[in-house]
């Protein structure tokens, strides 16, 4: 398990608050191969953009398996097929279309622009819960439960059973961070595993529960078996459900966090945001550039030779795009470092690119803009009590675990319309 | 307000049409089509679409103005 | 004056006339102001209407989604010109620096761009092009005219030829449940711009979603009533084909004819000029004082062999109406060369059907990704050993690759793997265009050989 020492450092935990220095490091060998056998790790904005769009780069679980990756995922370890996030077209696109069909357009046009209103009702039931308090834990009473209340009620997942899952989730999403994958031991495997398959076991109940009961959300879409993209089995139901009750909660309590905190940090932007809800607009995209929930793809392989900048990656090996480092490309981005709401041409690899383009974005991008305007104007004199906050110890998923905030006063909810 | 897509940008990510499905909508999986001519009621949604474009193809006269007026 | 005493000047107080008023014309002056151009400014155009967008016309307009009225094009800044709507360039001194105007007027210019586009090919026999319901599509003003048909509804649409123009009215009549029929010369729609290969998905789809499709076939006259209304369509196999609405869908020419005699390279295939969006003269010397952009230009591309190309391409609009403004007002070591890759997209029947390069160069096509039967693929075209162009149904996240494949020249047939190549990807076959001397229409893309000096009046609809 020893892993070379750039690498080491950047998912290193005592390097979460603040890894953007060591990106700058990583960019300055734009393809770095630290050690045989290691991922070519590829942190330039064009460079990452390119092997995004470019078809000679997998993203099937088996192929990484077979890259020599320490696979938890893979079709033996859970039982449950891999989700499409972990596939290739044909399949990616067959079952991401399906799961398109009861999301978006061309067949949901409305399903998430007619939930603003809903959305808006959660983030001021949230606020007002904070009460007379004078300190608030951001992301344990706010930033998490929000996410996590819509995707309940996207899918139709009982909101009441969130301590029942999230026992589930939190190890299936640890495995996603590359320290503990290296240094994963038999029995965190084993746990993994296990979460997995209870996950997919609950969540069965549900689907089973949908096909018989209808209701309008999308289990009972995933459930009917069959819609205007086509049908999935079974499992890839299951699959499908448990991947997007993960990622649609676990990306935007990070985004919503990471974003209070850069207000925080910047409290002209936030002065403005609260004379001007439209901001949350602008400030929501640098965020996605800034501080991205994701900071790393760590889940490629090529399936070709692969020439960038001069060296060769060889057919089979795992490459990483650094997503957030790309972000920080002064090749770029002028003043990269620079948190700029009112930066111009702002295309930033925040939710990738190219076919694995985030799913949520547009349900992310909302609920962090709802959120950020509501806290902006209903907390008094905000301010950090501990900065930086401690951070989850996950080096892709990146947050702080806990965002204690001082406040004067909690302003009383009125109805805002932006 | 006066609306343009650069088409040879757009690769079909369809964050406007979920944004502002009255401007904006999906015709089959990726192709977009939208009306270039957008109602000032749709002001802040066309805004939201604008910002959230993943290859900032769409441009739109006046909106900044409006932003500042309203 | 010395050369940049006198861009100075020309920054200053030059004038500058843009004939054309449409998307390169626009784009032209926005970036003349942005680049800091102080002088008088003059936009021609022969339509009444500020400029428009036209792709809609033929998408969003003709499946109800928006007005044939309001598809201007939204302004990236103000330009501060003076504006001649409604009245056409009839003339050019090249020797006094004057434009004359349809109304007599004369409009003297220190730096001309013409960016006067193309119009739609009439149909040929000119009573017939008369009759009431028979249609071309590229202005706004024919636009609100089909519009209005559309509206009523006809019986049965008739589309002559199936170019991406033709392809788009028959989608569209598809969507609002109309009846159509198209007619095609070739063996398929499409197929002029990207071969046979290609074609054969184009020709599924007109079928599979009810459209008349009718290939190979010409048609030979168009049939009035007593009133002098279109009632049907004759082709060329015997068919009889009774129609209310015929829409003429047989590619453009060049607005090149105001020109004449003025002794500029321009001729039916468009003006010539040098990567710098500089003109020719006929002599095939180049002029520093007239450029051109847009659909109207043609200009030499390295990437293709240095062959004059002519692009109907919106994007190629955009990105040359800008190299020429910076150029117009720049001195000869800050000009810079119009290199863009052409690309070009059109949507039709729920499908987004994109290329990138020339197609029409290319002797072979692989299928790199997906598959013809589904409808969902990439194709890439190769030429001489290289890959020359690509087109995707519904794959458009993945062209940027292969424009960059087609940038660097790289290898052709594609040897590497990719994600989802499936067996029929794996060997190059004939792209199958037609023969360059069958003319068929609207391939987009077209080499017009290497003589900047090109004047022939003979017509030769495509491939020329």
């Amino acid at each position: 398990m020893t892993q070379a020492p750039l690498l080491r450092r950047i998912t290193d935990h005592s390097s979460r608050a603040d890894p953007y220095p060591l990106y700058e490091e990583l960019r300055r060998t734009p393809v770095l191969h630290e050690e045989e056998g290691g991922p070519y790790v590829v942190s330039s904005y064009y460079d990452i953009l390119g092997l995004l769009h470019d078809p000679r780069v997998s993203s099937d679980a088996a192929n990484l398996a077979a890259a020599g990756d320490d696979e938890l995922s893979g079709p033996e370890a859970t039982g449950l097929p891999p989700s499409f996030l972990r596939l290739d077209p044909p399949e990616h696109d067959r079952l991401r279309r399906i799961a398109n069909s009861s999301f978006g357009p061309p067949h949901r046009p409305r399903r998430i622009d007619s939930m603003r209103g809903e959305l808006a009702g959660i983030v001021t039931g949230l606020v007002d819960g904070f009460g007379d308090a004078r300190q608030i834990d951001l992301v344990d009473q706010f930033a998490y439960p929000f996410p996590v209340t819509v995707i309940c009620r996207l899918l139709g997942v009982p909101r009441e059973d969130e301590p029942r899952f999230r026992g589930w989730v939190d190890p299936v999403v640890a495995a996603l961070d590359p320290d503990t994958r290296q240094g994963g031991d038999a029995g965190f495997r084993r746990t993994v595993q296990e979460a997995r398959m209870q996950l997919g076991m609950y969540l069965a109940g549900l689907v089973e529960q949908r096909a018989r009961e209808p209701r309008d959300d999308m289990l009972s879409d995933l459930a009917a078996g069959h819609g205007p993209g086509g049908s999935m089995s079974t499992m890839e139901v299951l699959s499908t459900a448990v991947l997007l009750l993960i990622a649609g909660h676990e990306t935007t309590v990070n985004l919503i966090a990471n974003g209070m905190l850069t207000l925080l940090r910047h409290p002209e932007c936030l002065h403005r945001l609260r004379e001007d809800p439209g901001l949350s607009v602008r400030v929501v995209e640098e965020l996605l550039r800034y501080e991205p929930p994701v900071q790393l793809v760590p889940q490629r392989t090529c399936i070709a030779d692969i020439e960038l900048r001069g060296v060769t990656i060889p057919r089979e090996s795992r490459i990483w795009l650094v997503l957030a480092a790309g972000n920080r490309d002064p090749e770029r981005f002028r003043d990269p470092d620079r948190f700029d709401p009112d930066r111009e041409d702002l295309e930033h690899l925040g939710f990738g690119s190219g076919i694995h383009i985030c799913f949520g974005a547009p349900l992310a991008r909302l609920e962090a803009q709802l959120a950020l305007a509501e806290l902006a104007r209903r907390l008094d004199g905000p301010r950090l009590v501990e900065d930086p906050p401690p951070y989850r110890s996950n080096a892709v998923l990146r947050g702080p675990r806990h965002l204690h905030v001082a406040v004067d006063a909690v302003r009383p909810s009125e109805a805002v319309y932006f | 307000m006066r609306l343009v897509v650069d088409l040879n940008k757009c690769q079909g990510y369809a964050q406007c049409a979920f944004l502002a499905p009255d401007v904006f909508t999906m015709h089959g999986e990726e192709s977009l089509v939208y009306n270039p001519r957008a109602g000032t009621e749709q002001r802040e949604k066309v805004a939201r679409a604008v910002a959230a474009c993943p290859v900032q193809a769409i441009t739109v006269e006046g909106l900044r103005e409006a932003s500042d007026a309203g | 004056m010395p050369g940049e005493e006198f861009h100075e000047w020309l920054r200053r107080e030059g004038r500058i006339v843009i004939v054309g008023a449409s998307l390169a014309g626009l784009t032209a002056a926005e970036s003349l102001r942005a680049g800091g151009f102080a002088g008088s400014l003059t936009l021609i155009g022969d339509e009444p209407h500020e400029p428009y967008d036209r792709p809609p016309l033929s998408k969003a307009v003709l499946l109800g989604r928006a007005s044939p009225e309001h598809t201007e094009l939204p302004r990236r800044r103000e330009i501060d010109a003076a504006w001649r709507l409604g009245v056409a360039a009839t003339g050019l001194d090249m020797a006094a620096k004057r434009v004359r105007l349809a109304d007599g007027e004369e409009v003297p210019y220190d730096r001309l761009l013409i960016a006067t586009g193309v119009r739609a090919r009439p149909w040929p026999k000119e009573e017939e092009a008369r009759l009431d319901g028979v249609f071309v599509l590229r202005t706004r003003d024919d636009a609100v005219r089909l519009h209005r048909r559309m509206a009523a509804p006809p019986r049965r649409v008739f589309v002559v030829g199936a170019g991406f123009t033709g392809s788009e009215i028959a989608s569209a009549c598809r969507d609002r449940g109309i009846a159509v029929t198209v007619a095609e010369r070739a063996d398929g729609p499409l197929v002029g711009a990207l071969g046979g290969v290609v074609g054969a998905v184009a020709a599924e789809l007109h079928r599979d979603n009810g459209v008349d499709l009718r290939t190979g076939v010409m048609v030979t006259g168009l049939e009035g009533d007593t009133t002098g209304r279109v009632r049907a369509a004759h082709l060329s196999d015997g068919g009889v084909v009774e129609t209310d609405v015929v829409v003429v869908s047989l590619g453009a020419t060049r607005n090149t004819d105001w020109l004449a005699g003025s002794g500029l390279g321009a001729g039916p295939r468009g003006i010539a000029c040098d990567a710098g969006c500089r003109a020719f003269d006929f002599r095939g010397i180049v002029t520093d004082d007239v450029f051109v952009a847009g659909d109207v230009a043609r200009s030499p591309h390295p990437l293709f062999g240095y062959q004059f190309l002519s692009l109907e391409h919106w994007g190629n609009a955009v990105a040359q109406a800008e190299v020429a403004a910076h150029n117009m007002i720049s001195a000869s070591a800050d000009r810079r060369p119009h290199l863009w890759v052409p690309a070009f997209w059109s949507s039709q029947f729920g499908v987004n059907i994109k290329s990138v390069g020339v197609p029409t160069m290319g002797e072979e096509i692989m299928i790199t990704q997906g598959s013809l039967a589904e409808r969902r693929f990439v194709g890439v075209y190769g030429h001489r050993g290289r890959v020359i162009a690509a087109v995707s149904f519904d794959n458009t996240r993945w062209l940027e690759f292969y424009q960059r494949q087609i940038e660097t020249g790289a290898p052709f047939p594609v040897e590497y793997r990719t994600v989802d190549r499936r067996p029929e990807g794996r060997k190059p076959v004939p792209a199958d265009f037609p023969d360059p001397s069958l003319p068929t229409h609207g391939p987009t893309v077209t080499l017009s050989g290497y003589s900047p000096a090109d004047r022939r009046l003979v017509f030769t609809p495509a491939r020329h």
